[in-house]
């Protein structure tokens, strides 16, 4: 059992309140993931910046400052408990590589507008940790999770992010990954744990760099994935969700005009403005349901 | 008499209405804020009327016996499941596994039932107004399941003794499961649960009937009182 959520917001109405949404969500999904929490929230992008979010685990902020600043030419980098994010205008594949080969590091996601915070922990824990509350952005997802396929660590929590601003959140189990992930190392796909959901997730990014765009990807995975679940998963501008045909991985829909939010259960939105008015439906099996592009 | 669950934990709430006094008479409850929460209103026993104020989590009424619960918004997972007897009526839509292993009482939803809805159904009638999803009717033993709308997928898989009537497209028939002759008998039985939800206006005749075609299961005539 895990909880997921998202958050979609149609209008500007609620970007400063998007952190705070988002906070109830997760803290409200404790009772079906108490192992380890995460989020990733999308906010507006800066030209020609990436960010990169660390998690830097026990080394010392300025130490890890001082370091990285003989290796990259950084516009800033923001501590957040233990994840720094990294903002720079150099070549994307160079930062990666340099951050990829620290290894008391792990990078949890990059993108123009993506910043992603992980943790071990309650929810609630992790949720103040990272000071969620105060956030504003344009949509969000997160996940809260009781482990089952794999280890209680950084690397095993969701969101998992594989691509440029794509990030998934799951639901379920897949039985059909080490298969997928073989595939998908040779199309030079890279995987940093063992664990299911990061295959899913490097399997959409397979399909959106080659110029799918996310409804599309889903739909294909659908026939590919094999296994229990339930998938939020966001882009830059995109948000969806989808559940695989036996529906077990239960999923609730609240939409006004304006947001879309998604949870595993109704509890986890109840303190959303506006809910009581909301069109309140469950997303059918087998079928993709997606807002932006 | 008001129960509000953002003043009172859900523990006491269910603990006052598994507890009244016959004494004092007091028939009617309203539960207000329930915000999705789980089990509300369950392990219930006397006759009493409840009527929840907005959405309810899994299980809502789950083992009911007598009380008259009426839930004004949508139901989680597993509304009524194992119910006994007694009345619960969902006024928006209902998730998946609505009215499961219920043995009595009646299931009444407004709008659509997810998935599974009636799995292992020992006796209990549901009328659902919308549609219900896959594998609705899973191996159902006894009682009726109603649907005005469609239904999804493998309706009745490995179905025993329930009748199912629905009114719309059946997407697909499960395992053993089989459309079956609609005798004066089934009519009015039909028509005596649409009365009971209400549904006087719609036509017994629109509904088709499925049930088992009974290859599946040692089916004995002598034992068919048993079912």
């Amino acid at each position: 059992m895990c909880g997921i959520v998202g958050i979609y917001l149609k209008s500007k109405k609620f970007e400063k309140d998007l952190g705070k949404m988002l906070s109830g969500m997760l803290v409200n999904m404790e009772s079906r993931g108490p192992d380890s929490a995460g989020f990733a929230i999308y906010k507006k992008e800066k030209k020609e910046e990436f960010k990169y979010s660390i998690c830097i685990n026990n080394l010392v902020f300025e130490k890890f400052k001082k370091d990285i600043s003989k290796k990259i030419k950084y516009n800033s980098i923001l501590k957040n408990s233990d994840h720094a994010i990294l903002s720079s205008k150099e070549n994307p594949n160079k930062v990666l590589s340099i951050l990829n080969e620290i290894k008391e590091i792990s990078l949890v996601g990059y993108g123009r507008s993506i910043e992603i915070f992980k943790q071990i922990g309650n929810p609630k824990d992790v949720v103040k940790k990272f000071n969620l509350e105060k956030f504003s952005g344009t949509h969000a997802i997160g996940h809260t999770r009781m482990a089952t396929e794999s280890a209680i660590t950084t690397d095993g929590s969701h969101p998992y992010s594989t691509g440029s601003d794509e990030c998934l959140v799951h639901n379920g189990s897949l039985s059909n990954h080490n298969n997928l992930r073989r595939d998908l190392i040779k199309r030079r796909i890279n995987f940093k744990s063992e664990n299911d959901t990061e295959v899913a997730a490097g399997y959409i990014s397979n399909h959106l760099s080659n110029k799918k765009n996310l409804k599309e990807t889903l739909e294909s995975a659908l026939s590919d994935l094999d296994g229990f679940y339930t998938f939020i998963t966001g882009t830059k501008k995109g948000f969806a969700i989808v559940r695989d045909e036996i529906a077990c991985k239960p999923a609730v829909i609240s939409e006004t005009i304006d947001y879309v939010a998604i949870a595993s259960e109704f509890q986890a939105m109840a303190h959303l403005p506006g809910v009581n008015i909301a069109n309140i439906f469950e997303p059918q099996p087998g079928i993709v349901y997606s807002w932006g592009n | 008499m008001k129960l509000d669950l953002k003043k009172l934990k859900l523990r006491k709430i269910n603990e006052t209405l598994q507890s009244i006094d016959p004494k004092k008479n007091n028939k009617n409850y309203t539960i207000l804020n329930p915000e999705g929460n789980h089990a509300i209103c369950v392990g219930l026993t006397d006759d009493i009327d409840i009527t929840v104020k907005g959405h309810v989590g899994y299980y809502c009424g789950g083992m009911n016996q007598n009380a008259n619960i009426t839930v004004e918004g949508n139901a989680g997972t597993g509304v009524a499941e194992n119910m006994m007897s007694g009345k619960i009526h969902v006024k928006g839509n209902a998730s998946q596994s609505a009215g499961a292993t219920a043995h009595g009482g009646l299931l009444i939803i407004d709008g659509d039932a997810s998935s599974r809805c009636g799995i292992s159904m020992k006796g209990i009638d549901i009328v659902v107004k919308g549609s219900v999803g896959h594998m609705s009717a899973f191996m159902a033993q006894s009682g009726n399941l109603i649907v005005c709308g469609n239904a999804g997928e493998a309706l009745g898989d490995s179905l025993y003794e329930t009748d199912i009537y629905i009114g719309g497209k059946v997407k697909s028939l499960g395992a053993d499961c089989i459309e079956k002759k609609m005798d004066n008998k089934h009519l009015k039985k039909l028509e005596k649960l649409l009365k009971k939800a209400k549904l006087e206006k719609l036509k017994t005749k629109d509904f088709k009937r499925y049930g088992s075609a009974r290859k599946l299961y040692n089916f004995k005539i002598d034992n068919v009182s048993s079912y």
